[in-house]
């Protein structure tokens, strides 16, 4: 380490150095804000990612009395696998808000003065799944939660000695609280012709009989448990009742039992709705009161739901992201922001490779034109109007013109003909030669006039190799920075052009061969 | 073959092969100041910085630099018969007209064609608007005395005056070559478009081969001449003359292009701070290690006398 400083301190930060500490801050801060913002934003690396939306729809239907009515619906809590990311309630003539029940959640409450007949209520919510990290995050904070411990339900003497022998039976079969949880679900599910099990069951009402013994029998073993309602998420599930589960507290952490099969933890497609023992409806004035869901799947564009998940959170870095400019604004940086890949082939084709280009950054101005013609008739264009151009220049030549006049002779001779090759390709219902007015004129014009030079001093090859040299670093630009993938990330991840500049900074070190110089100085290889 | 293309760097390397990329970044960034380039890029700066060193070059007979003199051309060259027009800030030896006759307002070129007096005038104007300058800044046109090539290389070339290059580094002649134009090369001395290049140990002026594209010739394809049987006349001034232009210029990597004239002798062409390398291939050499001995020598020792300098680099490099 001290040999080190010393190094540092003798050389004074040597360019060298300097460059590689530039390029490794640089690569860091881009890189580590990118990876920030896929990790715990969810903005996706591929651009065909696409993220599942879930829609659930809570229907409520009662027959009215004709007296007020209060209908009062838990709403899903936070959940550390789903996100909420919309919303919306609709109840024709209801009065609509939102309250806080009596164990802290938010509840939904419809009422209305009068009402007979029958009625439906509905609210729905889209939800997404959480990224990962943010997920695991959650139920961190989830552990801090402690259990309360309910007490102990009463039995009848008569039910009490089945309580005893099914409790005995399960704690023979289990190891510990979350395997006990999982056998008693399993024997409550299949224990049907069990003499002591249907006892008991026969003490509930119909509907969520099965969820309350498990609830009651684990809290007589002192079990910390709570009740769970939700839904699984399968598309096209229609007006299906509520799903009720429990969870036990082992092991300092909340455990799922999964109502169908037994099996601990959260099934993947399960949505938690509402967690401990308050009614998921509460309704005044009516009867015969039902709760039915319905779930949709479709799929959205992830970056799409990023953005959902950043304004549903009020986030600084949507307020200083590219995204908060008008759209047109944003079209135009989405176009600049190609730019550094752009440069970025350049040096690599002149510095590494060393093909020899007429003007150092005039290819990516074709370049750039041609995401506006496609390739290859953008080449054909090219090639008519520097063609023509060339031709021009020559003619020019005899008049004994200066230098700068004659560059704007061909650039207004050249601008007349491609309005000619517009008006004639639009007649003959060619849309391709409109776009001829992309191409950077004056860039061509003295394209025009360098290659004419060129060869007039050192003969046609010379300018033929220029130019194909001119087009190639073009079309690889091009196509770096028409990859569906480059202009995703940079659009999503503009911080990566920091790692590009980084990449160029440690290029501009490079001083080893170029490529075409192994063939230049082949005659100092061996003849192989 | 891949597997060759892989191992070539290396091979390169090994020979000492500068690129590119090295030249520019280990020597031109590292030993030539930015604020040095006019000096050598404009050649009436070079020509003054020259005359101030006492260092010979063509006689200069008159300057163009604005359109409205390019009318009084004909008056301004006054008895010159045979004269050169060139850009004053042209590159790799474009927009060089060399006329080798006059008959009243007709001027006969080297190449035999006859140029009209507006073809002149045209021809001037086009170097004042800058159409052979780098990037296209505006020009100045400067006529000067044409070389009388010694007797034995005018034998030896086709069209044009062969002239040598001595690359001198910090000083030191590192490396020297001969360059001939052929009628391939269409009377320019440029090694890419077909010039021969003669490489020439630093001791005597001697050659050491000959090379056209890359291989190995021994006679002139046009004249014929035996290139590997001469020897360049005032080598040692010629070595001199490079040598002191590091004084002048202060320029640590320079390409000196002297041609020797039968009258007046060695007389400085032009000076390059941007030197190319194909030397390299003419001496069949790479400049690696002869940069980096001057560099290591130069790490424990003050600059020499050019005398001192020469007289190194011929025990170093011959």
């Amino acid at each position: 380490m001290s040999k080190a400083l010393k190094v540092i301190r003798q050389r004074r930060f040597s360019p060298r150095l300097q460059v590689w500490v530039l390029a490794l801050l640089l690569t860091a801060v881009g890189l580590g804000l990118a990876i920030h913002k896929h990790r715990s934003y969810g903005f996706p690396l591929s651009p065909r990612s696409a993220e599942t939306v879930w829609t659930i729809e809570a229907e409520i239907s009662f027959q009215a009395d004709g007296r007020p009515v209060r209908a009062t619906l838990a709403l899903p809590s936070g959940s550390p696998e789903f996100q909420r990311i919309d919303e919306s309630f609709s109840s024709l003539g209801y009065g609509f808000f939102r309250t806080v029940g009596a164990d802290g959640r938010e509840r939904a409450e419809w009422t209305k003065r009068e009402a007979d007949g029958s009625q439906r209520l509905y609210y729905r919510t889209q939800i997404v799944r959480r990224p990962s990290a943010e997920a695991a995050a959650m139920r961190e904070r989830e552990l801090s939660i402690l259990p309360v411990s309910d007490p102990a339900p009463f039995w009848e003497s008569a039910d009490r000695l089945a309580v005893d022998e099914v409790l005995d039976r399960v704690r023979r079969i289990s190891a510990d609280t979350e395997s006990f949880a999982m056998q008693l679900v399993r024997l409550l599910r299949n224990g049907q012709d069990d003499q002591s099990v249907s006892l008991l069951l026969s003490r509930y009402s119909a509907e969520d009989r099965r969820s309350r013994l498990v609830l009651d029998l684990l809290r007589t073993e002192g079990i910390p448990t709570r009740l769970i309602r939700g839904v699984y998420l399968a598309d096209g599930r229609r007006f299906q009742p509520v799903v009720e589960g429990i969870e036990v507290y082992h092991d300092q952490r909340w455990v799922f039992i999964d109502p169908l099969t037994g099996n601990p933890g959260v099934p993947e497609f399960f949505f938690r709705w509402q967690r401990g023992g308050q009614s998921l409806l509460d309704l005044e004035g009516g009867r015969g009161s039902q709760v039915r869901f319905s779930v949709l799947r479709d799929t959205r564009p992830a970056e799409t739901l990023a953005f959902q998940r950043l304004e549903e959170q009020d986030h600084a870095l949507l307020d200083y992201s590219i995204y908060s400019l008008p759209i047109e604004d944003q079209n135009v940086f989405k176009r600049l922001l190609l730019i550094p890949f752009g440069a970025l082939v350049i040096v690599l084709l002149r510095n590494i490779v060393g093909i020899p280009t007429s003007g150092t950054f005039m290819p990516i101005l074709i370049a750039m034109a041609f995401q506006e013609t496609r390739l290859l008739p953008g080449l054909l264009l090219f090639l008519v109007v520097v063609g023509a151009g060339l031709g021009i220049r020559s003619l020019l030549s005899h008049l004994n013109l200066l230098v700068v006049p004659r560059i704007s002779a061909v650039v207004i001779v050249v601008i007349l003909l491609m309005a000619g090759m517009s008006i004639v390709s639009h007649h003959m219902n060619l849309a391709e030669g409109l776009k001829v007015t992309f191409f950077p004129m004056i860039i061509i014009a003295w394209t025009i006039e360098r290659l004419s030079i060129l060869w007039e001093e050192e003969g046609g090859e010379a300018a033929l190799i220029q130019m194909s040299g001119s087009l190639f670093v073009a079309v690889a630009a091009f196509l770096v920075m028409s990859a569906a993938e480059i202009r995703h990330l940079t659009y999503t991840f503009p911080e990566l052009l920091l790692v590009v500049l980084a990449v160029i900074l440690l290029l501009g070190q490079y001083s080893g061969y170029r490529l075409t110089e192994l063939r230049r100085f082949q005659s100092f290889l061996p003849k192989s | 073959m891949l597997l060759n293309w892989l191992r070539a760097p290396k091979l390169l390397s090994q020979a000492g092969i500068l690129g590119l990329n090295s030249r520019n970044f280990n020597f031109i960034q590292k030993y030539n100041a930015r604020e040095l380039y006019p000096m050598v890029d404009d050649k009436l700066e070079t020509k003054k910085i020259a005359l101030n060193a006492g260092l010979k070059t063509p006689p200069l007979y008159g300057v163009i630099r604005y359109n409205h003199e390019v009318k009084h051309f004909h008056q301004l060259l006054g008895d010159y018969a045979d004269f050169v027009v060139k850009p004053a800030q042209g590159s790799g030896g474009n927009g060089i007209l060399v006329v080798s006759g006059r008959e009243g307002e007709q001027y006969l070129k080297a190449s035999g064609a006859v140029l009209l007096r507006s073809q002149m005038e045209r021809y001037l104007a086009n170097i004042l608007s800058g159409l052979h300058s780098l990037g296209g800044r505006l020009d100045t046109a400067m006529v000067e005395y044409r070389i009388q090539p010694d007797p034995l290389f005018e034998a030896m070339s086709y069209q044009g005056v062969p002239d040598i290059r001595i690359l001198v580094f910090q000083g030191f002649p590192v490396m020297g070559m001969l360059r001939l134009s052929t009628a391939e090369s269409d009377g320019k001395a440029n090694l890419h478009q077909g010039a021969i290049g003669v490489g020439l140990d630093l001791a005597d002026g001697r050659p050491l081969q000959a090379v056209q594209y890359n291989h190995l010739i021994d006679k002139h394809p046009d004249t014929g001449l035996s290139l590997n049987q001469f020897q360049v006349p005032d080598w040692d001034e010629l070595l001199s003359i490079a040598c002191r232009c590091y004084e002048a210029t202060g320029l640590g990597y320079l390409g000196v292009d002297i041609v020797v004239d039968r009258d007046k002798g060695p007389l400085i062409l032009e000076m390059n701070a941007r030197p190319g390398l194909n030397i390299q291939i003419a001496n069949r050499r790479g400049l690696v290690p002869r940069l980096r001995q001057v560099e290591s020598w130069l790490d424990t020792n003050d600059l020499p006398e050019s005398a001192r300098r020469i007289e190194l680099a011929r025990e170093w490099f011959s």
